[in-house]
């Protein structure tokens, strides 16, 4: 890796250590951030008590840095470097065109798909689960079932999850609402020998259950939530759900078990 | 030619060792040579005799002993003509053995796979099973609050040739691809749409929380102060749940086994604070914005677990409906008759109720 890089800078090659970063292996999850907002020293507010050799990694990571520095502290500079693209990237990825470009990516699905077999492979988007450097690595959150998931890779499995930060995919979908998906209301049932168990059936009523309060409270504050399956085969039963769950969640909550139990 | 194959390793044997072929069990041939293990499955595979034959060993040493007699025959054949029905067939299936032996071998893999099916959920195969989940040969739950539950393989039909295998995470009850392309190809119904389930109900002891609880306790505080409005809630719940036995928990009324699962066991990865929130700066997106919580549902689970005894809550209903014109809106009133009713009825229940799942289960 590091030679890869000095034979770069040594050749006089420009603007480059950015284009390295990104094609490099197991850093497939990182979008290029523009010269402009690296440039601009307001957006590094606050990075030079966070990263080690602040000045050094920066004119490294806009390919200005010259100094004749042994191995060991280029070594240490170079991870600096890695660290500070990776605190400015959490910051990129939230502008207008960083959520562009994180956009383009997602839809081309470079983040993976989703391991839920209801998810049908959805692509998945990385996230953080903290905005802090080194509490805890990258997930990948799955817009269909909501929820996240680990890096299959151990190659991005190490990648902090500060450089994506909390925020991304919530904002994300703020900015571009025509990229959520249709919720789904497909489950897995478990059975034995076909009959469906016990536990986990009077679990998934209850969440069905939880579903239609929150769909009925949504409703009052004239807000539709729609699953995929609504328009097709369960117009009907809706229907009758919310005939009798309006009243009150009692009867809801009888109605929901005893449809069940008939079947 | 067969010595060499015969000597070492079983099909059986060198089948599991196979790329791809990590999650299966080597099925016993007692399990095989029983004739009633088998019904039924003479009419989904083709070529049965010779696919049984190959997965049982037992053709190699037949073609050994046979190779002689069969030149010999041959001869007898050619002066014979067609007249000797045996050792006509005999010659067939010499030929045989050059064109149609990937054909035997699928059929032995097709049937080795049923049988498989079936075997994983007898008991000594369940338990061959409990050995390799124990030493994590099928991996473990990608979903983070899942905690690397470790995770089993299931299919989602009986039927081969419709899916292939997945698996079952029991801490968060949902299921996943496997992350390793090599098992994408490997048929579900071989696994079976039984066994995840049954698993866990033969093994009702097995722990299934989190694993990583090292790791995790040394995030949850730190998490917790970085994100100040759930600091009750994640706190509370995660001492509640993440702490194995729930003898100690905050909720003195939580029974142990509910629905014949142990409580403690069941759905470890669901529930208030297991649940992925999106947030914009810290704040919480609201449910009524457009790109809001929808899936909340998923992974959802009653705080109190009793929420779930449908058995106590259809009974205090009935009684409540037979009592009459009480209003439906009453929840304070309808909460004491259930909680009034529930008591008493799980008291009875437990000692001698004939429908008590828990009991069989054990």
């Amino acid at each position: 890796m590091m030679e890869d890089f000095n034979s770069e800078t040594d050749s006089d090659y420009t603007s480059y250590w950015r284009d390295w970063f990104i094609s490099s292996r197991g850093n497939e999850y990182f979008c290029e951030i523009d010269e402009e907002y690296l440039t601009d020293r307001f957006n590094l507010t606050g990075l030079n008590t966070e990263v080690p050799y602040y000045q050094y990694a920066l004119d490294l990571v806009t390919d200005v840095f010259d100094l004749d520095a042994d191995d060991d502290l280029r070594e240490q500079i170079e991870k600096s470097a890695r660290h500070l693209y990776g605190l400015v990237h959490a910051r990129y990825i939230l502008t207008t065109r960083g959520l562009t470009k994180m956009a383009e990516k997602y839809k081309k699905g470079d983040f993976g798909k989703c391991p839920r077999v209801m998810c049908d492979g959805h692509p998945l988007l990385p996230t953080g689960q903290h905005d802090i450097a080194n509490m805890s690595t990258v997930r990948l959150f799955c817009s269909k079932c909501e929820d996240i998931y680990n890096p299959k890779s151990s190659r991005h499995a190490s990648i902090d999850g500060a450089y994506f930060g909390a925020s991304f995919t919530s904002m994300l979908f703020q900015v571009f609402p025509h990229l959520l998906p249709e919720k789904s209301t497909r489950r897995y049932e478990p059975r034995i020998y076909g009959f469906r168990v016990h536990a986990s059936a009077a679990l998934a009523r209850w969440q069905g259950r939880f579903r239609e309060e929150t769909r009925t409270r949504l409703q009052e504050a004239d807000v539709q939530v729609k699953y995929i399956e609504d328009d097709e085969d369960e117009e009907l039963e809706d229907e009758e759900d919310e005939a009798q769950t309006v009243d009150s969640r009692e009867a809801g909550r009888g109605d929901a078990a005893s449809m069940d139990l008939g079947r | 030619m067969s010595s060499s194959e015969g000597a070492p390793e079983s099909w059986i044997s060198s089948f599991c060792s196979l790329m791809g072929h990590e999650f299966f069990a080597e099925v016993s041939e007692d399990f095989i040579e029983d004739d009633f293990n088998l019904t039924g499955l003479q009419s989904q595979v083709p070529m049965y005799k010779e696919a049984l034959e190959m997965i049982l060993d037992v053709e190699p040493e037949e073609d050994e002993d046979e190779e002689e007699e069969e030149e010999e025959e041959e001869d007898e054949d050619e002066l014979l003509g067609d007249e000797k029905p045996p050792g006509y067939r005999r010659e067939r299936r010499h030929a045989r053995v050059a064109s149609d032996l990937s054909v035997i071998e699928s059929s032995a893999e097709l049937l080795y796979g049923l049988i498989h099916q079936r075997y994983i959920t007898s008991r000594p195969g369940i338990q061959q099973m409990l050995e390799k989940y124990e030493m994590q040969h099928f991996g473990v739950c990608p979903r983070v609050y899942c905690n690397g539950c470790k995770v089993l393989p299931v299919g989602r039909s009986d039927t081969p040739g419709q899916e292939t295998v997945k698996l079952f995470c029991p801490s968060c009850q949902d299921l996943y691809t496997p992350p390793n392309s090599r098992f994408h190809s490997v048929d579900g119904a071989f696994f079976g749409t039984t066994f995840g389930c049954l698993f866990f109900m033969t093994f009702p002891d097995l722990d299934v929380g989190p694993r990583f609880d090292a790791s995790l306790n040394t995030l949850s505080p730190t998490r917790s102060a970085s994100i100040p409005s759930t600091v009750t809630t994640t706190t509370t719940t995660s001492a509640g749940t993440s702490h194995q036995p729930t003898s100690d928990t905050p909720r003195p009324v939580w029974p142990t086994e509910m629905n014949g699962v142990r409580t403690a066991n069941f759905a470890p990865g669901l529930g208030e604070g297991k649940m992925y929130e999106s947030r914009i700066y810290g704040f919480r997106v609201s449910e009524r914005s457009r790109s809001g919580p929808r899936m909340k549902w998923l992974r959802m689970k009653p705080t109190d677990i009793n929420q779930l005894d449908e058995m106590a809550y259809f009974k205090a209903l009935q009684h409540y409906d037979n009592d009459g014109d009480a209003q439906m809106g009453g929840d304070s009133t309808q909460n004491a008759i259930a909680n009034r009713k529930k008591a008493p009825m799980r008291r009875r229940r437990y000692p001698t109720d004939p429908m008590n799942i828990n009991g069989a289960a054990a």
